[in-house]
């Protein structure tokens, strides 16, 4: 599939062709303008291979300096214009003249992209291919095509569950166990609420699932927090020795594997909250943090 | 504890108002839920359905107006799930749907959609039923809100009902056992029950009434539980025993909640086979103790025991279960300690819980006597200590049951040998005591029963002591109504001739035993009472002499003993004062002597009528009465010895010729003429009974003399006739004494004074003379001796 950036009176138009591009996997992805665009996904470690097409505009003939395709990676947060990561280069044709549809083959092998591509709530992380075709007057002719990476990560070595006992004192304790500690991000989780002492009046009970993204570092840490899935776990007030199953699907959610300290600029962690909510809409609520992770499809 | 204000359950119109905007709300959401569906939209169909679900999460309605809420999802709900079995067909696969419908984020909807699946599921077979509803049940403790919760489960219930492993249905095996349905019902159960009596714990304290009532009408939505279980083919009598009571009892037990305990105790014994409850009574008395002290277990115990004996009444050959199992025991066990852990019953509670338990044994174990009288002895102890039962209920209680042996055995004989029966009757109050003693008479009566040993009769009658004789505690006579009393001791009186036995010596027993308990019953109710001891004495005194059973020790004989007896009674009578009673049995008694030869008793019996005519008699009617009474009896005696028969009728003559009104003198004296004139011809003394009947004609002339003087008219001329009718009875019958010159003489009497100016003419007394004359012309022309002797009478 081809994805064009074309900008108008561009004297051409380019476009790259993954060698696969019919049988990969494909990421929607949701931009900043709300649309949704489908990505190729690839992995660390990856060949990308393809060809660049460029087709001048009909009549016309591009003199340049050179064509380049490069592979970064960038991450961009909302204040800086972004920071690469990686950069490879390859060149693609020496200094002439394109006067027709002209077909560049082009292969970065076994690229190393260690970080996944992310789209959250302040900070990008992205991939792009961008081909150049250098020019003195006027400007390079860019076009940048972003691709999807994803990473995944083998089972972690130990997983527990999370078990623990809350309350408040003469008011509220119960115990409450999630099957794991990690979660893959199909994952379900399982698990139980357990009233060992109810003296409010519960009115329901949800299970939040967060996502905290921090940005900078010491006193410059900027957090943003969403919440992504509001999950009704119960409804009405229960009694001493009630306890409530849980089970939530993950992957009806948009999650993404728990990052940490990526590349120094950003973390992004995952919490379990579990919220009461009593008759006069007092929340009382206990968040648990949880790893998630891509397992192998 | 106060609810916020949304949730606050209000008037009916706003009701009303609620469920309409709800009901339209549905409407709506269906509506796009079944365009989805027809256009096999999965995606929309869920996302529709769990609003329209969601409707369903209000706290606004009453239970009442829930459920029509309910029951208008349920019938969408039916629909999505025909669409999702063909969704299945379309290549979904059921597991995957199972999964999709749980990703709904509220979980009311969430959880209906998954049991809608889950029936699909479950019929697919590509999971064991038992692993799906164990699921399902277990994911619906989400809810924890009792009427949302109440209705989910019960639509889990409904959905799975046709699905379970039951033994020989389609889903036992891979699907699981019996034992997993069992398993699945009782946990569906549990949970509900719990939701339910949580429910009256709901908002402020000061609408419960209402809650309890709002809440009773949810009851059958758990009590259909214990209907499916009944219902599965696979529960045998070890698995019910084994399993499904000990759990439902536990259950309900441990709810300690009054309104579910009653109810579910009764589910129990309603839905559940007769068998089944005779074989486990153990387990399901032992549960009744442990309910709270409120709940009404005397009903429930009723109940039971009203279906075990209908059990043993339609199929006579379990009766030999009912044995095995010692079904009496165990329940008169389980009543006592019932009666023992609830301190606060009632006292009607109780005692209704013994008639039940004696309803019980009359049904099931008619024969055993012991049975009833252990049932009633247990009732003893409980009313031990309360004394007279002031109680109405209680009373009504008491009363039915000392009616149901009587009833059952309609025999008073059976029922006498229940020692415990009196013992139970004195706790009756005094008004209640004497209508239970009038229906234990009246069904003496009805059946007919004789009651023919003295100790039997002895025992009666202190069952009957509160009507046959005053008692501590009851009010004063003249307080009683006049009628009713006489109803009873005309009862009693009537019992009398119920008490009897073939064999002499025995019956003599009976009588003086009946006499030692009237005698105590005061002046009032010996008027009543002895006249029919009397007679009853009287009839063994006639048997005696047919028998010729006179055979005694001490020279006494039997009939001589009877006699005394009968003395004794008589002159009871005198305290009441009932002389005139008293003359008329004491006369009846001579008569019986005379029958019987007896001449020194005959006379005894005869004194006494004098004395008592002497001093207590004193009214002049009853003198004349009486008179005519005694001459009468006298008349007939014919044992009296010739001494002892001039006392007498020198004594009658004496007292007639003393009478107050002249007519009464003259009538009597006239009468008396027939002492000295027995047809049979022993005593034929013809001279005096003329002295006799010119002493009635000198008395009628003083009588004549007197009304001219004082009113100037006659009116006494009927006695000259009436005793020229004398003569010509003693003239036809040979008295030679009376000639046809005195005849003749008193027959112009009566036509002078007829003729004369001052006697006002009376028709009565010329129709009568004038038939005498007749007669007299009539016996002339006979033409026989008689004829013969009148021929000289001219008129």
């Amino acid at each position: 599939m081809n994805y064009i950036v074309g900008v108008f009176k561009q004297p051409c138009v380019i476009s790259v062709k993954f060698a696969d591009g019919d049988t990969r996997k494909q990421a929607t992805v949701k931009k900043e303008t709300g649309q949704s665009v489908e990505l190729p996904v690839f992995s660390s470690k990856d060949t990308i291979s393809g060809e660049v097409h460029i087709v001048p505009a009909y009549g016309k003939k591009i003199d340049h300096l050179g064509v380049k395709i490069e592979l970064f990676g960038q991450i961009g947060l909302s204040l800086d214009r972004g920071y690469d990561f990686t950069s490879l280069v390859r060149e693609l044709d020496i200094p002439g003249e394109i006067y027709q549809h002209k077909v560049y083959p082009f292969e970065f092998s076994a690229v190393e992209m260690p970080y996944e591509s992310y789209n959250g709530a302040r900070v990008k992380l992205r991939y792009v291919l961008r081909v150049t075709v250098g020019r003195n007057f006027p400007s390079n002719i860019i076009h940048d095509s972003e691709f999807w990476v994803r990473n995944t990560s083998p089972p972690p070595e130990k997983i527990n569950p999370i078990k623990m006992e809350v309350g408040i004192e003469d008011c509220l304790h119960i115990e409450f166990e999630y099957s794991k500690d990690k979660y893959h991000l199909t994952d379900v989780v399982i698990g139980k609420i357990y009233f060992l002492l109810v003296r409010i009046k519960i009115k329901h009970m949800e299970l939040e699932i967060r996502r905290r993204e921090s940005t900078g570092s010491g006193a410059n840490t900027i957090v943003e927090t969403e919440t992504l899935a509001k999950f009704e776990l119960m409804d009405g007030a229960p009694v001493r020795g009630e306890s409530i199953p849980i089970r939530l699907f993950l992957k009806n959610y948009d999650l993404t594997p728990t990052y940490r300290n990526i590349n120094n600029k950003f973390s992004v962690k995952y919490f379990f909250n579990l919220v009461l909510v009593d008759e006069e809409d007092r929340r009382y609520f206990k968040q648990q943090e949880v790893t998630m992770y891509r397992l192998d499809p | 504890m106060q609810n916020s204000g949304p949730d606050d359950i209000s008037s009916t119109e706003e009701q009303e108002k609620w469920l309409a905007d709800a009901l339209a709300l549905v409407q709506h959401h269906a509506f796009y839920m079944h365009r989805a569906l027809d256009s096999c939209n999965l995606r929309d169909a869920l996302k529709y359905s769990a609003q329209m679900l969601g409707e369903l999460r209000t706290s606004k309605l009453s239970p009442q107006k829930y459920y029509e809420l309910y029951m208008k999802t349920f019938d969408e709900l039916r629909m999505l799930e025909v669409f999702f079995k063909e969704e299945t067909k379309r290549g979904c696969t059921t597991a995957h749907l199972y999964e999709l419908v749980q990703h709904a984020g509220n979980i009311l909807p969430r959880l209906y959609l998954l049991c809608t699946v889950g029936s699909v599921y479950i019929k697919s077979k590509d999971a064991p039923a038992k692993e799906v509803l164990k699921d399902l049940v277990e994911m619906c403790r989400g809810i924890q809100n009792p009427i949302r919760g109440l209705f989910l489960r019960s639509y889990l219930s409904q959905i799975s009902k046709d699905k379970l492993p039951d033994a020989a249905s389609e889903f036992e095996g891979e699907g699981g056992t019996v034992v997993d349905a069992v398993e699945f019902v009782l946990q569906n159960f549990t949970e509900m029950n719990k939701l339910w009596v949580r429910m009256q714990h709901q908002g402020p304290a000061r609408e419960k009434e209402k809650r309890e009532k709002e809440r009773s009408e949810l009851r059958d939505l758990v009590g259909k539980n214990l209907h499916l279980l009944s219902q599965l083919e696979g529960v045998d009598l070890d698995l019910y025993r084994d399993m499904v009571l000990p759990r439902v009892l536990e259950q309900v037990v441990n709810c300690k909640d009054e309104l579910a305990q009653y109810y579910l105790m009764d589910c129990i014994i309603q839905v559940f086979p007769d068998e089944y409850h005779l074989q486990t009574l153990d387990t399901l008395l032992g549960a009744c103790p442990q309910l709270q002290p409120t709940v009404d277990v005397k009903t429930i115990l009723s109940q039971l025991m009203e279906r075990l004996s209908n059990y043993a009444a339609s199929t006579p050959q379990v009766l030999a279960d009912f044995l095995q199992v010692e079904a009496f025991s165990k329940l008169s066990e389980a009543v006592v300690k019932v009666i023992e852990v609830q301190p606060d019953m009632p006292l009607v509670g109780a005692v209704s819980l013994h008639v039940a338990l004696l309803t019980f044994t009359l049904r099931v174990h008619v024969d055993r006597l012991d049975y009833v009288d252990q049932v009633l002895g247990a009732c003893v102890k409980k009313l031990e200590g309360v004394g007279k039962v002031k109680d109405n209920k209680a009373t009504k209680q008491i009363i039915a049951l000392l009616t149901a042996p009587l009833e059952k055995y309609n025999n008073i004989v059976t029922v006498l040998s229940l020692t415990n029966y009196p013992k139970v009757m004195e706790h009756l109050d005094y008004g209640t005591n004497k209508v239970m003693a009038v229906v234990i008479i009246q069904n003496i009566m009805k059946n007919g029963t004789f009651i023919m040993e003295a100790d039997k009769v002895e025992a009666l009658c202190e069952l009957l002591k509160e009507i046959i004789q005053d008692s501590d505690g009851s009010p004063a006579l003249d307080e009683l109504d006049e009628e009713d009393f006489m109803e009873e001791q005309n009862l009693v009186a009537r019992l009398v001739q119920m008490l009897t036995n073939d064999d002499n010596s025995e019956m003599f027993k009976i009588l003086q035993t009946v006499r030692k308990y009237f005698l105590k019953g005061g002046p009032k109710r010996l008027g009543y009472t002895l006249p029919s001891l009397v007679f009853s004495a009287l009839k063994l005194v006639r048997l005696l002499q047919q028998q010729d059973e006179s055979s005694g020790e001490d020279g006494v004989t039997f009939p001589q003993k009877v006699f005394q007896f009968l003395l004794q009674t008589v002159e009871a009578l005198s305290v009441v004062p009932a002389p005139e009673l008293a003359l008329r049995l004491y006369l009846q008694c001579a008569e019986a002597a005379n029958n019987c030869d007896l001449e020194p008793i005959a006379y005894e019996f005869f004194t006494q009528a004098f004395v008592l005519y002497e001093e207590e008699i004193a009214d002049s009617k009853a003198q004349v009465t009486a008179i005519h009474l005694i001459i009468g009896t006298l008349q007939r005696m014919h044992v009296f010895g010739v001494e002892n028969r001039d006392t007498l009728t020198h004594k009658a003559t004496g007292y007639s010729a003393k009478l107050l009104k002249k007519p009464d003198q003259c009538r009597a004296v006239y009468a008396c003429s027939h002492l000295f004139w027995v047809v049979d011809g022993r005593v034929q003394d013809g001279e005096r009974v003329l002295l006799c009947l010119k002493r009635a004609l000198r008395i009628a002339n003083a009588a004549q003399q007197m009304a001219s003087v004082t009113k100037g008219s006659g009116g006494t001329l009927t006695l000259f006739v009436e005793i020229l009718n004398k003569y010509l009875y003693y003239f036809e019958h040979g008295n030679q004494h009376i000639t046809n010159s005195v005849i003749q003489g008193l027959i112009e009497l009566i036509v002078t004074e007829m003729q004369s100016d001052n006697t006002t003419q009376d028709p009565m007394v010329d129709s009568f003379f004038a038939s005498t004359l007749r007669y007299i012309r009539f016996q002339k022309q006979k033409g026989d001796g008689v004829a013969e002797r009148y021929a000289s009478i001219e008129l």
